[in-house]
C-alpha cells in the first residue's frame, strides 16, 4: 500500500523509526525497578511450598530480628482492614494473604517490609510457617468427581469445584448434523499451561502520601485506569478515593497479558504504604513470576468435525474442560468466561456448531489468558486447525485443498458465523495461495515423497486462522461492568504541534510512533511533532488498556476520530481566515484550500496558531478534541502460515527448516512495526509448540517453575521467520485497520504441530499434543520401528 | 559481616564504593551507581538482561560479585554513546527496529559490541550464536540480527 | 536471587589461598568462574561462610603444550579454550565441549577447572577428560598431587579434590598421529545441561584399526561415566558401521540415568547410544579413518 503522505509527515504506511527508541537505546528507559523515591522501603514475599495446606502458625520473631526488617504482614494484618480477599476480574474472589489455608504452591503467605532489597530477602528466609498439608487436587477431571475435596471452602454452600458452564451454538441441530454425516472425526487435545515470562517481571512502588491523602502507584500494568477503579472499589472503605489514586504505568518490559491482573503483591504493597506512610517497592523475582502469576491455556478439548466425503465440513462440536487454578482470575470480558473461544469455527463456512466450556477449580495459581492469546483464540484456533488436519488425513486430502474447499468465500463478508460473530472482512484463499507460492508448496510435497521413499522424515504444516480482536462493542463487552471503549484526547498547540493522550498502554508495541502516525495521516501534522502519552491515570483519558490486540482497533480509532473532530473545527477556523463558507473548502493532507482557487489555502499550522490568536467570535479558542470510541464490531485479522520441519530419526528433535507467515491485518500503520509484532508473535507461538510447558506432579509441585526448566527460546532455537502480507481493510474501522499483535502466536502453534504430525502421518500418526518434545517424537519412531 | 572498599571503573569513570561481600555487580551498578540501563530479568544467570562488559568481555553481571570487579573496567550501555554521538549499534537497533519493549536491549547491545570487536564480519549464524545467552520475548530476534549486521557494516 | 551473607577473601597468591582454605575448612568454597557456585548461593540451595576468590592469583590461566602434554591452567576461561588456535587445530574435542557449555556469556567467566571440580555430572568437560585420559593437578598445603581423571569423580558433587586443595592444572597427553575426538551433546535449548552427551577420543593404527578408545558419557548417572566395556570392545577392531553400533549399544548399557524433565530413563539411555555412535563416527573421521 502506497502511503498518501510524505515521509516528512509520516502518516499511514511509513516504516518510520520509532519515536520511543532514543531512551531505550541509551539505557534510559524508565521501568518500575529503575524508579527510586525518598525513604522508599522494600517488600519481599514469603510463599507456600505446599499446594494445599492449613496455616497453623506464622512465626515472625526471627524475621523481625534480621537487621533492616521493619514489619511482617500476614493475612491477619490485612483482615483488620478487610483487605485479605479481593475480587478478581471475573467476579470471583482470591486471597491477598491467607488467614486459614493456602491453595497453590508459591501462594503468598506473608510479606516482609525492610530497608533494603537484601534485608527483605533475608527476612523472607527467616519467617517460620507451620503448615498442615491437605489433600491436593491437580487433575481437573478428578476435581469434578463427587469424591473430590471441595477447594473453595470459603464460599458458603459450595459443594463442588465447578466454576462455570458456558455454551454457544445449536446443540440439537449440531447433533443431528453429526448423526447424518458421511464422515465424522474426533480428537482429544490438551493445550498445557504456559507462562508469558516477559523479560521484566511484575512489580510496583506504592506511595501513600499521608499529608495529601493521595496514593500513587507505579505499576507494571497494561490497564492503569481499570486498576485505579478496582482499587477505589476494593479499598474505598479504608479511605482510598478514586480522585486521590494515581496509577502510573511507566515503561513496561513486555506484557503479553501477564501484566493485566491485579496480583496480591500490589495490594499488599499498597496496604503497607498506607499503614507505614512511606513508599514501598515490590519487584518479584523470576521464580515468583513463573510460579504464581497468571498463566495461560490449560484447556482439555474434545474436538469433532462432521463432513461430507468430499471434504466439505458440515458441523463442528467442541467440549472443553478449563483448568483455572483455585480462582477464576482470568482477565476476560465479563460475559465471556471462556473468552472468545467461539471463534473456533475458524476460517471455514461451518453450517452447524455447538461449543461448551466448563471451568473447574484446582490447586494451582489462578488466571487463564495471559500469553498473547486474544482471550482464548489461541486455544480455539489450535483446536479447529488440528481437527481440520485430522479430517484431511482421514479423507486422504491435501491440507491446503481441504482448507480452500471450506474457506468462507470473499463474497460472503461481512459473514455471520453460526456461533454469533460477524466477521468484518476476509480473503482467505488469497492469503493461503500467497503462502503456498512463497514457500514453494508443490515442490515441497514432491521432496517429501522422495524423502519418504528413503525413510527420511519431513513435514509440511498449514494453519489458516481467523483472529478476533478489538474488544469491544459496548453491547457485549465489559470488564467488571466497565465498557470496553477506548479513548484519545488530542490537543494542538499554537505552533502547530500536538499532544495526544490515550487510554491504552504500550509495553513495546510502539504506540508513541503508530498513534502519532494516525494523527499525522488525519491532520498532516508530522508524526515527529505529535507527542503521544499513555499510562498516567491523572492525565490520560479513561481506557481499558492494551491487551488482546485491541489498541489499534479501539484507541487507534479514537485517535482518528478525535483528529477528525479537530479537523472539523479547523475547517471552521479556515473558513473564517479565508473568508469563505466551509462548503467552499477542500481538504488535502495538512491544509484547507478554496475550491477552484488552490493558491488560497491555510495550513493546519496556520489554523492552529489562529485558534489561539484569531479565533472566530462566538467560537471557543483552542484546537482540541476528545473521543471515546465504542467500536461497532470487533475486527478479524487473518492469515495463512506454512511450516516445514525435518525430524532427526535418532533423537526425535524437530527442526523448523522454513516458516512462511502471510498476515492480513487490514490497512497498516507502520509496516516495520507490524513485522516486528509478527516475528515476536511467531516466536511465542513456536515456544509452546516445541519447548514450553508448566505442569504439576500429583502433590501440586510445579514442574517448569524456573528458567532452568521453562524453556524460553534463544536466537538459536528461533528460525529466520519469513513474512508476507495481504491487505483486506476492515469496513467498519475508521482507517480500515485491524489489530495484529497476537495473530502470529495464534497461527504459529498449530502450523508447527500440523507439520510434525504431517511428517509422521504416513506412519499412521494422527495427532500429537504440544509441546512436541524430542522424546514424544522418539517414542513414536520407536513404536513404528523407524528410529535410527 | 565485613564490608569491602572497592574501586570499579565504569564507562571510564572510577567509582569508590563500600560493599557487602555478597553484593552483586548488577546491584552495584543499578542501586549504588544509579546506572539503571542494565536490567534484571531472572533469578540467576539465564536471561542475559544484565550483560555488561568486564575488561571488554561480556558477562552476566548478576553472576559476578561487585568485589570481583574491584580494580577492573566495566562498560555498560550508558557508555556506548560518546560526546552525543550514538554508537553504530545504537543506530542499528533504532534503524532496524531491533527493540520493542527495550528491556533486553542493553544486554543485547553489550554482547554485540564485544562480538563486533573480535569479528568484523559476523554471519547471521555467528550473530545468533553470540546472542544465545540473551533472551528476548518481543522481537523474535530477526531484527536484532539485522541491527547487528547494520552496525557491523558501519564499523567496517 | 540474593545470596545469604558470606565473607569474601581475595588472596594474591596460591599459598595464601591454601592457607585460607585450611583455616576455614568446610565453611570455605573456592570461587573460580563462579558460574556454578554463585547461582547455587543466589538460589540459597547451597551455603558458604567464606568465599576464597582465586581470581587474583597470577599464573593460573594458560593453554600450552610441553613435555608431551597439553597443559590447561585451572582458571582458564571456557571462551579462551574455545578460541585458542592450539586447541582448535589439535584438540577439536575440547572446542566441541567448550562450545556447548552453558552460553557464550557464561563461558567468559566459567573456568575449565571449575567445570571439573564442581563434581556435577551435568557438566561437560568431565566426560571429555575421561575420554582423553587426562590428569588433574591438585595443589595443596603439602604441594602438588597428580590425580588420574579415572579416579577423580567419586560421586554426586564429590571429587577427589580435598577441601584444602585448588585444582591448578589439567594435563592431556598429546595424542599420537591418526587420532581424533568429538563431543556430541543433546540439549533442549542452548544453555541447558545435557539430556545426554558423549565424548569419544580414538587413535587408529597404521592399518586403520582401533588402537586406543576413550568413550565417556555426560549426565546419565551420578558421575560422568566411562564406557569401559565399549572401549575394550573396540580395541583391535575396524571402525565399521556394525562395530560402532555395537559399541554404542554397550555404552548405553553403562549409563544409569535418572528421569527428569529432560527425559525418561529409556529415552536418555537410548540417547547415550545414539550420541555415542555419532561421537565415535566423528572421532574416527577426524582420525582420518573411513
Amino acid at each position: 500500500m502506497q502511503p498518501k503522505t510524505t515521509p516528512e509527515v509520516g502518516g499511514m504506511g511509513h516504516s518510520m523509526k520509532r519515536k520511543e527508541d532514543p531512551r531505550f537505546i541509551r539505557g534510559k528507559g524508565n521501568y518500575v525497578d529503575d524508579i527510586v523515591l525518598p525513604d522508599m522501603l522494600w517488600m519481599d514475599i514469603v510463599r507456600s511450598p505446599f499446594a494445599h495446606a492449613k496455616i497453623k502458625s506464622i512465626n515472625a520473631e526471627k524475621a523481625m530480628k534480621v537487621p533492616g526488617v521493619l514489619a511482617v504482614i500476614t493475612g491477619e494484618t490485612l483482615a483488620k482492614y478487610n483487605l485479605h480477599w479481593m475480587p478478581t476480574l471475573m467476579s470471583d474472589t482470591q486471597m491477598v494473604l491467607p488467614t486459614e489455608k493456602v491453595m497453590y504452591q508459591a501462594q503468598e503467605v506473608a510479606a516482609i517490609i525492610a530497608t533494603s532489597r537484601y534485608a527483605a530477602a533475608d527476612g523472607v528466609d527467616a519467617v517460620e510457617v507451620d503448615y498442615e498439608p491437605l489433600p491436593v487436587v491437580v487433575d481437573p477431571f478428578k476435581a469434578l468427581e463427587p469424591s473430590a475435596p471441595v477447594l473453595r471452602t470459603d464460599k458458603k454452600d459450595k459443594k463442588d469445584n465447578r466454576i462455570f458452564h458456558w455454551e454457544a451454538g445449536d446443540r440439537a441441530g449440531t447433533q443431528k448434523a453429526f448423526a447424518e454425516a458421511e464422515v465424522v472425526v474426533k480428537q482429544d487435545l490438551y493445550i498445557p499451561r504456559i507462562h508469558v515470562a516477559s523479560i521484566e517481571t511484575c512489580g510496583c512502588i506504592a506511595d501513600f502520601d499521608r499529608v495529601n491523602g493521595k496514593l500513587t502507584v507505579y505499576m507494571t500494568t497494561q490497564a492503569p485506569h481499570a486498576i485505579r477503579t478496582v482499587f477505589a472499589l476494593v479499598a474505598g472503605h479504608v479511605g482510598l478515593s478514586e480522585e486521590r489514586i494515581r496509577i502510573i504505568s511507566p515503561d513496561i518490559g513486555g506484557g503479553f497479558g501477564g501484566k493485566v491482573p491485579v496480583y496480591p503483591g500490589y495490594v499488599i504493597a499498597v496496604a503497607a504504604s498506607v499503614v507505614i506512610g512511606k513508599p514501598v517497592k515490590w519487584i518479584e523475582d523470576r521464580m515468583e513470576n513463573l510460579q504464581a502469576d497468571s498463566f495461560a491455556r490449560d484447556y482439555h478439548i474434545t474436538a469433532e468435525l462432521a463432513a461430507k466425503k468430499d471434504g466439505t465440513i458440515t458441523a463442528l462440536r467442541m467440549k472443553t474442560l478449563a483448568d483455572h487454578g483455585y480462582a477464576d482470575a482470568a482477565a476476560n470480558p465479563s460475559k465471556f468466561p471462556a473468552g472468545l473461544f467461539s471463534i473456533c469455527t475458524g476460517s471455514y463456512d461451518v453450517k452447524k456448531a455447538f461449543v461448551e466450556v466448563d471451568g473447574v477449580y484446582t490447586n494451582k495459581p489462578p488466571g487463564g489468558v495471559a500469553y498473547r492469546c486474544s482471550f482464548r483464540v489461541t486455544e480455539a484456533v489450535h483446536a479447529i486447525e488440528r481437527i481440520t488436519d485430522v479430517l484431511a488425513q482421514q479423507l486422504k486430502m491435501d491440507p491446503a485443498e481441504i482448507r480452500m474447499k471450506n474457506f468462507i468465500p470473499k463474497e460472503k463478508f461481512p459473514y455471520k458465523s453460526v456461533l454469533g460473530w460477524e466477521y468484518d472482512s476476509g480473503d482467505y484463499p488469497r492469503a493461503l495461495q500467497l503462502a503456498m507460492e512463497k514457500i514453494g508448496y508443490a515442490a515441497l510435497r514432491k521432496e517429501q515423497a522422495e524423502k519418504r521413499a528413503r525413510g527420511e522424515l519431513m513435514g509440511i504444516g498449514i494453519c489458516s486462522f481467523t483472529e478476533i480482536v478489538g474488544a469491544g462493542p459496548s453491547k457485549q463487552f465489559d470488564i467488571l461492568g466497565i465498557k470496553m471503549f477506548d479513548s484519545c484526547e488530542l490537543r494542538v498547540h499554537p505552533t502547530g504541534k500536538a499532544i495526544a493522550r490515550f487510554g491504552t498502554k504500550s509495553q513495546g508495541q510502539g504506540h508513541e510512533t503508530t498513534y502519532a502516525q494516525i494523527i499525522a495521516e488525519e491532520l498532516g501534522i508530522p508524526a515527529s511533532a505529535v507527542q503521544v502519552e499513555e499510562g498516567d491515570t491523572d492525565t490520560a483519558p479513561y481506557g481499558l488498556g492494551t491487551y488482546a490486540s485491541r489498541s489499534t482497533p479501539t484507541a487507534g480509532a479514537a485517535g482518528a476520530m478525535a483528529a477528525r473532530k479537530v479537523r472539523e473545527k479547523a475547517k471552521k477556523i479556515a473558513a473564517h481566515l479565508l473568508e469563505v463558507s466551509e462548503d467552499d473548502l477542500v481538504w488535502e493532507t495538512g491544509k484547507f484550500s478554496v475550491r477552484g482557487a488552490p493558491q488560497r489555502s491555510k495550513t493546519i499550522q496556520e489554523i492552529a496558531f489562529a485558534a489561539y490568536t484569531n479565533h472566530p467570535q462566538g467560537m471557543e479558542a483552542g484546537l482540541e478534541a476528545v473521543d471515546y470510541y465504542d467500536p461497532p464490531n470487533l475486527t478479524f485479522p487473518f492469515g495463512s502460515y506454512i511450516c516445514v520441519v525435518d525430524i532427526d530419526r535418532g533423537t526425535g528433535v524437530v527442526k523448523i527448516r522454513r516458516f512462511v507467515a502471510v498476515d492480513d491485518c487490514g490497512n497498516i500503520i507502520n509496516p516495520m512495526i507490524v513485522d516486528g509484532q509478527i516475528h515476536g508473535g511467531l516466536t511465542m507461538g513456536m515456544a509452546p509448540a516445541l519447548l514450553e510447558e508448566i505442569s504439576y506432579d500429583e502433590n501440586g509441585n510445579i514442574q517448569g517453575g524456573s528458567f532452568m526448566d521453562y524453556l524460553v527460546p534463544t536466537a538459536m532455537e528461533t528460525p529466520a521467520w519469513e513474512t508476507g502480507k495481504t491487505v483486506t481493510p476492515s469496513p467498519h474501522h475508521p482507517f480500515g485497520a485491524k489489530g495484529v499483535g497476537e495473530s502470529a502466536t495464534v497461527g504459529a502453534t498449530p502450523a508447527i504441530a500440523n507439520a510434525v504430525v504431517d511428517a509422521l502421518a504416513h506412519l499412521g500418526v494422527k495427532h500429537l499434543d504440544i509441546p512436541i518434545t524430542p522424546e514424544k517424537v522418539w517414542r513414536i519412531l520407536k513404536e513404528k520401528g523407524v528410529a535410527e | 559481616m565485613a564490608m569491602h572498599t572497592i574501586r570499579v571503573t565504569v564507562n571510564g569513570t572510577a567509582h569508590d564504593a563500600q560493599v557487602e561481600s555478597r553484593l552483586l555487580l548488577v546491584h552495584l551498578l543499578r542501586d549504588q551507581l544509579r546506572l539503571t540501563g542494565t536490567h534484571i530479568g531472572c533469578d540467576t544467570t539465564h536471561c542475559g538482561a544484565c550483560t555488561v562488559l568486564l575488561d571488554g568481555q561480556p558477562v552476566k553481571s548478576c553472576t559476578v560479585l561487585a568485589v570481583q570487579a574491584d580494580g577492573r573496567q566495566v562498560s555498560t550501555v550508558e557508555g556506548l554513546e560518546k560526546d552525543g554521538k550514538l554508537h553504530p549499534l545504537q543506530e542499528g537497533f533504532w534503524e532496524k527496529h531491533g527493540l520493542q519493549c527495550g528491556y533486553c536491549t542493553p544486554g543485547m547491545m553489550m554482547t554485540s559490541c564485544a562480538l563486533l570487536a573480535r569479528n568484523k564480519t559476523p554471519s547471521e549464524g555467528e550473530i545468533r550464536e553470540a546472542i544465545s545467552g540473551n533472551l528476548c520475548r518481543c522481537t523474535g530476534y530477526v531484527n536484532i540480527v539485522k541491527a547487528v549486521q547494520y552496525a557491523a557494516e558501519r564499523l567496517r | 536471587m540474593i545470596p545469604a551473607s558470606f565473607d569474601y577473601h581475595a588472596p594474591g597468591s596460591l599459598p595464601e589461598a591454601l592457607a585460607l582454605l585450611s583455616k576455614y575448612g568446610d565453611e570455605a568454597k573456592v570461587l573460580s568462574g563462579g558460574q556454578s557456585l554463585l547461582p547455587l548461593l543466589k538460589l540459597r540451595l547451597g551455603q558458604a561462610g567464606h568465599l576464597i576468590d582465586i581470581g587474583r592469583i597470577p599464573g593460573l590461566e594458560y593453554v600450552r603444550e610441553d613435555g608431551g602434554m597439553l597443559r590447561i591452567g585451572g582458571r582458564t576461561r571456557e571462551s579462551v579454550l574455545e578460541r585458542s588456535e592450539l586447541v582448535r587445530s589439535k584438540y577439536p574435542i575440547l572446542v566441541d565441549t567448550a562450545k556447548v557449555i552453558a552460553d557464550p556469556l557464561v563461558r567468559n567467566m566459567a573456568t575449565v577447572g571449575g567445570n571439573l571440580a564442581h563434581g556435577d555430572p551435568g557438566n561437560d568437560h568431565p566426560a571429555t577428560m575421561l575420554a582423553l585420559g587426562a590428569l588433574v593437578v591438585a595443589t595443596g598445603p603439602k604441594g602438588e598431587r597428580v590425580i588420574s581423571i579415572d579416579q577423580f569423580f567419586l560421586g554426586l558433587f564429590r571429587t577427589a579434590l580435598r577441601s584444602d586443595e585448588v585444582l591448578t592444572e589439567i594435563r592431556i597427553p598429546v595424542p599420537p598421529a591418526r587420532s581424533g575426538g568429538a563431543y556430541v551433546k543433546l540439549e533442549r535449548k542452548v544453555g541447558d545441561y545435557a539430556t545426554a552427551a558423549a565424548a569419544a577420543q580414538v587413535t587408529l593404527d597404521a592399518k586403520g584399526v582401533f588402537e586406543r578408545v576413550g568413550l565417556a558419557l555426560t549426565n546419565v548417572g551420578p558421575t560422568p561415566i566411562k564406557a569401559s566395556d565399549a572401549e575394550k570392545f573396540l580395541v583391535g577392531k575396524r571402525p565399521e558401521v556394525a562395530t560402532l553400533a555395537e559399541a554404542a549399544q554397550r555404552a548405553s548399557r553403562a549409563a544409569s540415568p535418572s528421569a527428569d524433565r529432560r527425559g525418561s530413563v529409556e529415552y536418555k539411555r537410548d540417547m547415550a547410544r545414539v550420541l555415542s555412535g555419532r561421537a565415535l563416527k566423528l572421532a574416527v573421521e577426524r582420525a582420518g579413518g573411513r
